[in-house]
């Protein structure tokens, strides 16, 4: 995890103007551009979204319930359950179901679960060998990057960057073809699939009636990571829960439509226990860690509902703040954008993640498209309340407001401000407008003149004209 | 049948730094026959301090705001939709469970963004014109997505020469105190819309919030570019007046 001790603006700073953001944007465009397409061919869309947020908000009122009736099913299926109450214990569970089976070699599909506990390094602490085989976690592996994005990790790269990094860490012929370069990453990858000990993926649903794990990736690397080694090891928030599997099909008919804008993803795949004696393939062991990591606090809170995310990434999409910052590394942690400035607060803590939940304009973007309803806005809104009552915003915003409030609330005092922002303002403007403000004025002056305040106000030329 | 009065709210912007806005939805009104009146008083929402948390502060400004509203009667319009989104949705979190809930109900129900008002309570017969100029609108985001507000202001535009405006329903970066904690991330945004803007070849760029319009007119001019601003009022507003 990479938690620098700087501000979202400090990092945002950095990336804005960057090769890397410039993708990102066109990247989240075009997520989004599909992502409406496949929701206004799709008549019932809006009343699968109706229907899938009734499912998980259902799901996070009773979980408790719904995961103990999972682990029982799991258990019956011959599967083995462990709760984690943080990165800690899950980390400990999951070393000690690899070294118990002696895995030395362990290949992993695309989670940000295990990317919120750090499970990489310390498997490598512990000498074990662990193989991302998305494509983009890959290339992320291979560059010692993190993701930027929640579905699409390598938002950020083009693939000029990914075919150079191939052929100086893979030692092949260097290309910018999408499909040479899959294809790269596949025999790569193939090779080692075979020889893996065990498997680690995330989960994006599990389904309490059966207790399955459902699987879904486009590129088949979930099938593989789960069924050809002889361990795998699943690993889930504890909000991925849904009872039926009718609640979660229509939870995967507006999943895939919201994250990539496909009818259904290349592949869903359905895990429930081990290999069974007729199967021809499948895994001895199969583990679920269920992580709550700070989740069950969230529940709690105000936020709570943003447990409802199904992690599509369509709020990070739509978001003008993400496209403008260059995607997930301006948020500093796993979760980004608008579901992530919720989330993170809530899993880290508010210091020093409260400013998360100032990167927004509150345009309301991320609520539209939230295919679970997940009222986004109202959450940032409070996250700013919470951050405001501990003190966390500076000087300048809480001491200018508490003074313009009481100005505000005392039409006379307002009149003397008006008429005092007119006087301050005549030596810093030229054929009236603004074009250098000192203090925390200086960000807007930066890029934007300002309109030196009236000569008369509204209300002042109102008056004239009503008469006395 | 007596002249409806309707009161007018112009917003603390408009008061100081664009005066003209508030004229022009005068010179609107009252060519549509309605009374205007401006309650005395009024000052700020307090919008900017609910936005970032400062619940207290904003709880100051909205207690003064509905009360001056309160004591008048008739619909309030006001020429801006994240405004009115303030007063109609937000006060409601603001007073929920306090003894101002009734009140924050009456003055929600009279409350009204202008182009709503013209469209859907008048149904005015009126169109915005800025003869031989072409413009590009920007559907600010409060009013769009929190009062559901784009039929009206593109039906008011109908007879202007209107130059498609990519990504037209995408924020503009402004956030009211947001411009100034993330200026550099503001811009960024505002550079998108304003090349959008400048590449639609409009020579107005028009919308229904003067705070948005502050915002990226300052950047416009900034970068030297023709394209001027203008409120959607402005294009309604009889010549000679306002």
């Amino acid at each position: 995890m990479t938690a620098q001790p700087v501000t979202f603006r400090d990092r945002a700073s950095r990336l804005i103007g960057t090769d890397a953001a410039a993708a990102v944007r066109e990247g989240a465009a075009h997520l989004s551009d599909r992502r409406q397409a496949r929701a206004a061919e799709f008549p019932i869309f809006e009343d699968l979204r109706d229907r899938a947020r009734a499912i998980r908000l259902h799901s996070l009122s009773h979980l408790d319930r719904l995961l103990a009736h999972f682990a029982d099913r799991l258990t019956d299926a011959g599967g083995h359950v462990h709760f984690a109450a943080d990165a800690e214990e899950a980390n400990a569970v999951i070393t000690g179901i690899l070294e118990a089976s002696s895995a030395s070699l362990v290949v992993k599909s695309k989670s940000m679960v295990t990317e919120e506990i750090d499970v990489n390094s310390r498997l490598e602490e512990r000498g074990i060998e662990v193989v991302e085989t998305d494509l983009g976690e890959f290339i992320i592996q291979l560059s010692s990057d993190t993701p930027s994005h929640i579905i699409a990790p390598v938002l950020h790269r083009t693939r000029q960057e990914i075919g150079a990094l191939f052929a100086e860490k893979l030692g092949v012929v260097e290309t910018d073809v999408p499909e040479e370069l899959n294809q790269i990453a596949r025999s790569h990858l193939r090779e080692i699939f075979l020889r893996a000990d065990a498997g680690i993926t995330g989960v994006n649903l599990a389904v309490a009636e059966t207790g399955s794990v459902v699987l879904v990736t486009n590129e088949g690397n979930g099938r593989l990571t789960s069924t050809a080694p002889r361990v795998h090891i699943a690993v889930m928030g504890m909000e991925r829960i849904v009872p039926r599997w009718e609640d979660a099909a229509v939870i995967l008919e507006v999943l895939a439509r919201s994250a990539t804008g496909q009818r259904l993803s290349a592949y869903t795949n359905v895990v429930t226990g081990p290999r069974r004696p007729a199967d021809s393939d499948g895994p001895d062991e199969v583990h679920v860690v269920i992580l709550d990591n700070g989740r069950s606090g969230i529940l709690a809170g105000e936020t709570g509902e943003i447990l409802a995310c199904i992690r599509c990434g369509a709020c990070l999409n739509i978001c003008p703040v993400f496209r403008a910052v260059g995607g997930g590394h301006a948020y500093g942690t796993v979760y980004s954008g608008p579901v992530g400035s919720v989330v993170t607060p809530g899993l880290m803590g508010m210091d020093p993640w409260w400013d998360l939940a100032h990167a927004s304009t509150l345009c309301g973007a991320c609520e539209e498209v939230c295919p679970v309803g997940i009222q986004i806005p109202s959450m940032l809104l409070a996250l700013r309340r919470t951050a405001a009552e501990q003190g966390k915003l500076p000087p300048w915003m809480t001491r200018g407001m508490s003074v313009y409030a009481r100005s505000a609330s005392r039409p006379d005092r307002w009149r003397r401000a008006q008429k005092w922002a007119r006087r301050l303002s005549a030596p810093l403007s030229a054929r009236g407008w603004i074009r250098r403000l000192p203090g925390p004025g200086r960000g807007w002056t930066a890029s934007r003149d300002l309109p030196r305040p009236a000569g008369e106000s509204f209300t002042e030329w109102w008056e004239q004209r009503d008469g006395p | 049948m007596e002249a409806t009065t309707a009161q007018l709210v112009v917003t603390c912007l408009v008061d100081s730094l664009a005066p003209r806005v508030g004229k022009a939805v005068v010179n609107v009104l009252e060519g549509q026959g309605i009374a205007v009146e401006v309650p005395a008083g009024q000052t700020c929402c307090g919008q900017p301090a609910f936005n970032v948390g400062l619940v207290d502060d904003a709880r100051t400004m909205a207690e003064h705001t509905l009360d001056v509203l309160d004591d008048t009667d008739g619909p309030i319009v006001i020429p801006s939709g994240s405004c009115a989104a303030m007063i109609v949705t937000h006060y409601r979190h603001l007073f929920q469970g306090t003894e101002r809930e009734e009140q924050v109900e009456r003055v929600a129900a009279r409350t009204r963004e202008l182009t709503q008002y013209l469209v859907d309570d008048l149904d005015a017969d009126i169109a915005a014109d800025c003869g031989d100029c072409s413009i590009a609108y920007h559907h600010s985001c409060h009013g769009l997505r929190e009062l559901g507000i784009k039929s009206q202001p593109e039906h008011l535009i109908r007879r202007t020469d209107q130059r498609p405006l990519v990504d037209a329903d995408t924020c503009c970066g402004f956030g009211g105190l947001f411009a100034l904690e993330l200026p550099e991330v503001s811009t960024e945004i505002m550079n998108v819309k304003l090349d959008a803007v400048e590449e639609s070849g409009a020579s107005l760029l028009v919308g229904g919030d003067v705070s948005c319009l502050l915002h990226l007119e300052g950047g416009l001019r900034r970068r030297g570019s023709k394209v001027e601003v203008r409120h959607i009022a402005e294009l309604m507003a009889a010549e000679g007046d306002g």
